[in-house]
């Protein structure tokens, strides 16, 4: 049982005050300041006078900024969606697939986690750009398509026209998908894994198809750690600075990058503190509804 | 086709159906679709890392065309003065952060696990506030801290000129290490604990001699997770270095906004190699853990 910390005083003071002081002074404070300095006003270059104006979040208000929060609430939607959507048959099939070969493909799945996020975004490039993989692949097929038709008679399909791949909305996307994607995969798996399989066997008994039976069976039941999945993914893809900044065009601006740029160029820190405060309310709305959904199927399971 | 005909000889005397061959009903690992998803999920986590890999030793200065084999971009890398400081900054903060941040996780989740105390709720609560707020957002915060509340002293003699990222880097780090090793602690027998204090240890005795052996796995876990998570960082870098205080990933950046040569390829290859053999160890170490405490 735990133990109250009046029976052992001075251990728990010895166990308890350093990571709570680290905890207030390097996170706690620096927090409060960001807060405090959203109600407050650029009196002179380097000034910020606290002045408990809201003229900040009004601000923050106007259809430019609120475009790019709805922005990056839809790009950050897509991204879950699409990482859903492949990751779960992927950690379907991992769930159910021999121990050893499990362990394999879990850390193939997680060594790109491990490696550097910087690094991944640049591979991207790389891949993605006109003069990329992606592209050359594209070209061969093309052309060899196009060889295909001249030998059957056809018109040629004429030049091969690269893909703009990078530098828009798209590439952004599928960079938030390509960080993104083992966070998915992970909890899925471990809610599959931990699932009643007997469940599934007589759901395909009793003759239900395997589309129906993960459909009726396997997703109600794994429900709770697809909720935490979803979550896991969305949280930091609307944060996402890096990405947008690398692989985006000038309109693909989301919320961390206008952050940024009051920070480091316009010299604005009430507003970005502002702007930073309003991505962190809608982060923990996202918690919240995340807590919120998984409480009541507990009372309805 | 033609292949399978020749082959694939007429069995006589054994059974039809050979049960290997015939997936069961779960093994959707078996399954052709499920098998094409895998691997093309798998190739598309891996793809661009090879070429990334395979490109640094290109001979050319575009990472477009195979041109030859040199290990050039290797040699430029290692004489690059900045991009090696940046490179060993990397690991010496992550060195520090791992250290801080194991010793702050442990205490951390020792307490929440062992004690009741009033405010526990709270202090649970901004526990886990770094771990789930944006990374922008604390990133401006600890530019504003070490702008206006503390500033970092400049001119300080290096590693100590890398004290403000490394707070920095603790800060986020420290909570990911506790929640590991209390997932561990969750695990503990406290009657061994009881007995070790009936047999006469102190207080202390138990602590280092019991919990903490118990823990360790836990603690390589943490100390994992916060190496890398520190190494891998760049957005709360980005905010907190200063021009003397480049990071690999702060490097890396402004080397691809200028210009990119396969030298980026080189250093990246190098620190994903790194990188692999540092979870390789960490698993190696977590698994032989778990044998002795089987055996």
């Amino acid at each position: 049982m735990e133990q109250t910390w009046k029976q052992a005083k001075a251990a728990f003071a010895a166990i308890a005050v350093p990571p709570i002081a680290w905890l207030f002074l390097f996170f706690l404070v620096p927090m409060a300041v960001i807060w405090a300095y959203s109600f407050g006003e650029n009196t002179g270059p380097i000034t910020i006078d606290l002045t408990g104006t809201f003229a900040n979040y009004v601000r923050a208000l106007e259809p430019l900024y609120l475009q790019i929060f709805w922005k990056s609430l839809i790009v950050a939607g897509i991204t879950t969606l699409l990482c859903l959507i492949i990751g779960f048959p992927v950690a379907l099939a991992i769930a159910f697939a021999t121990p050893k070969m499990k362990s394999w493909l879990l850390l193939l799945i997680m060594l790109p986690f491990w490696t550097n996020l910087l690094i991944r975004t640049f591979a991207l490039i790389a891949v993605l750009r006109e003069q990329g993989y992606v592209n050359f692949a594209l070209e061969w097929l093309w052309n060899n398509a196009s060889g295909f038709m001249t030998l059957v008679g056809l018109q040629p399909l004429g030049e091969y026209e690269p893909l703009t791949l990078l530098y828009n909305n798209t590439a952004v996307i599928i960079g938030l998908v390509y960080v993104h994607l083992p966070f998915m995969v992970l909890p899925l798996y471990s809610a599959l894994d931990r699932m009643d399989r007997s469940l599934m066997e007589a759901s395909l008994d009793l003759g239900a198809g395997h589309l129906r039976t993960i459909w009726s069976v396997v997703v109600p039941l794994a429900a709770p750690g697809i909720a935490s999945g979803i979550l896991i993914t969305f949280i930091p893809a609307l944060g996402a600075y890096l990405t947008p900044d690398l692989l985006g065009g000038t309109d693909s601006q989301m919320i961390a990058n206008v952050i940024e740029r009051q920070f480091k160029r316009a010299n604005d820190w009430p507003f970005g503190a502002a702007l930073s405060f309003l991505l962190m309310y809608l982060t923990f709305i996202a918690i919240a509804a995340q807590a919120f959904i998984q409480r009541k199927s507990e009372r309805r399971g | 086709m033609a292949d399978e005909g020749l082959t694939a000889l007429p069995q006589v005397g054994r059974p039809k159906r050979e049960p290997r061959d015939k997936p069961g009903p779960l093994e959707y690992m078996r399954q052709w679709p499920l098998r094409v998803i895998v691997v093309a999920t798998l190739v598309f986590l891996y793809a661009p890392l090879i070429t990334l890999m395979a490109f640094s030793f290109n001979d050319s200065r575009r990472n477009i065309v195979w041109q030859g084999f040199t290990t050039d971009w290797y040699v430029k890398a290692f004489n690059n003065e900045s991009l090696l400081q940046a490179f060993i900054n990397s690991l010496t903060i992550a060195f520090f952060c791992t250290i801080i941040s194991v010793i702050l996780g442990a205490l951390a989740a020792v307490m929440l696990w062992r004690f009741r105390f009033p405010g526990k709720t709270v202090v649970e609560g901004s526990m886990a506030l770094p771990i789930v707020v944006p990374e922008i957002c604390l990133g401006v915060a600890m530019l504003v801290f070490f702008a206006r509340v503390m500033p970092w002293p400049m001119g300080l003699p290096w590693p100590l000129n890398l004290g403000a990222i490394t707070i920095a880097h603790v800060s986020f780090a420290f909570p990911f290490v506790a929640t590991v090793v209390r997932a561990r602690l969750s695990s503990f027998n406290r009657e061994l604990e009881e007995a070790a204090k009936d047999l006469g240890a102190s207080e202390w005795r138990t602590f280092w001699d019991v919990l903490v052996p118990h823990m360790q796995p836990g603690l390589i876990a943490g100390a994992l997770l916060a190496f890398t998570l520190s190494l891998d960082d760049f957005v709360i870098t980005f905010f907190t270095a200063g021009p003397d205080t480049i990071t690999f990933p702060v490097k890396v950046y402004s080397m691809l906004r200028f210009s990119v040569t396969p030298e980026v390829n080189a250093a990246s290859t190098v620190l994903i190699v790194v990188t692999v053999i540092l979870t390789a160890i960490g698993l190696q170490m977590q698994n032989s853990q778990s044998k002795e405490k089987k055996a």
